[in-house]
């Protein structure tokens, strides 16, 4: 039964994704209508959080621009989604990276992982 | 003509639409499903075929159903529903049904059975409102007043804790996202009465709404 449902998903998800991680900071390209015409907006910033499987699942990205917070959260599979690419790997100890919220500047870098 | 056919809901997801929203969805094993009799206003009253869903085992079909099935000279079926048509002559018996009938966008009402959520009180059954937890209320979740004390009584129609779910609800309007022929799965925008593997029936929609902008 749960296979069935499956299958209706598989048809909507995208394949190849790159693997990415809470820590990395990555650029995402989101297709945004705008003014009746399509175009490709990029978004760059370290992932602060991965949640859910399958269809349903959803990252979060943050950046500081002009000294405000922006997040923006993007469906895995939206087919506005064009692509993410991993600009740095980060090294974090946790998944949710919550509170790079209350942290400024110096403080709130990440550490890179080495591969 | 009016459509119908027997289901067994799979389950939720979502899926993206072609301007990359999200819908959220519910798949439906619809179908085949087998004509097995016809109701006609001259013997029945009025217009209907017998629609039957889901393949059973020869020993659990009593004997009358047997009588039943045979004389339609179809194979035993686990699940037996009526629908509504304006001709039942236009069916014939052993017609086989098939999700085929619908298509994206079409406008359809499902029936089905709710979850069964067991006696349920006043807040859960009726949406009443609850007291304070705290600060020395002593009213929580009870029903409270009943009625006024001129009645002298409880009036009929009372809402009052009890049974709740496990009953006939009829969800109408839902849309046709997509319709798999080959694997028999109807992909409706939104929510199904009943559990993941409840028997729905999936009918044309008999009011249309208007289009949401």
């Amino acid at each position: 039964m749960v296979e069935m449902v499956k299958l209706v998903e598989g048809k909507h998800m995208k394949d190849a994704i790159p693997e990415f991680r809470p820590g990395d900071t990555v650029r995402v390209s989101f297709k945004v209508v705008e003014g009746g015409r399509e175009r490709v907006q990029p978004f760059e910033g370290i992932v602060i959080k991965r949640r859910g499987s399958g269809m349903s699942e959803t990252f979060t990205v943050r950046r500081v621009t002009y000294g405000v917070g922006v997040e923006r959260t993007f469906p895995l599979h939206s087919p506005r989604l064009e692509g993410v690419t991993v600009l740095r790997q980060g090294q974090v100890r946790r998944s949710r990276l919550y509170y790079l919220r209350e942290r400024l500047g110096k403080a709130a870098r990440v550490k890179e992982r080495k591969r | 003509m009016p459509r119908g056919i027997l289901g067994r809901k799979l389950g939720m997801t979502q899926v993206f639409n072609d301007q990359g929203h999200i819908v959220p969805v519910t798949v439906i094993e619809a179908g085949p499903c087998v004509v097995v009799q016809r109701r006609s206003r001259e013997r029945d009253g009025y217009e209907a075929i017998q629609v039957g869903f889901g393949p059973t085992k020869e020993q659990r079909v009593n004997r009358p159903l047997k009588g039943h099935f045979a004389r339609a000279g179809v194979a035993p079926v686990r699940h037996l529903r009526e629908f509504r048509v304006e001709d039942s002559a236009a069916y014939e018996v052993g017609q086989i049904l098939g999700v085929d009938m619908f298509r994206p966008g079409d406008t359809v009402d499902v029936v089905g059975r709710s979850k069964g959520k067991g006696f349920a009180g006043g807040v859960r059954r009726h949406g009443f409102k609850r007291g304070p937890m705290a600060h020395g209320s002593k009213y929580h979740r009870g029903v409270g007043s009943l009625a006024s004390r001129a009645g002298a009584r409880v009036f009929k129609g009372r809402r009052m804790p009890g049974h709740l779910g496990a009953e006939r609800v009829t969800v109408r309007g839902l849309k046709v996202v997509e319709v798999d022929a080959d694997r028999n799965l109807l992909i409706l925008k939104g929510a199904v009465p009943g559990p993941r593997g409840g028997l729905v029936s999936i009918r044309e929609a008999k009011a249309t709404r208007r289009e949401k902008v």
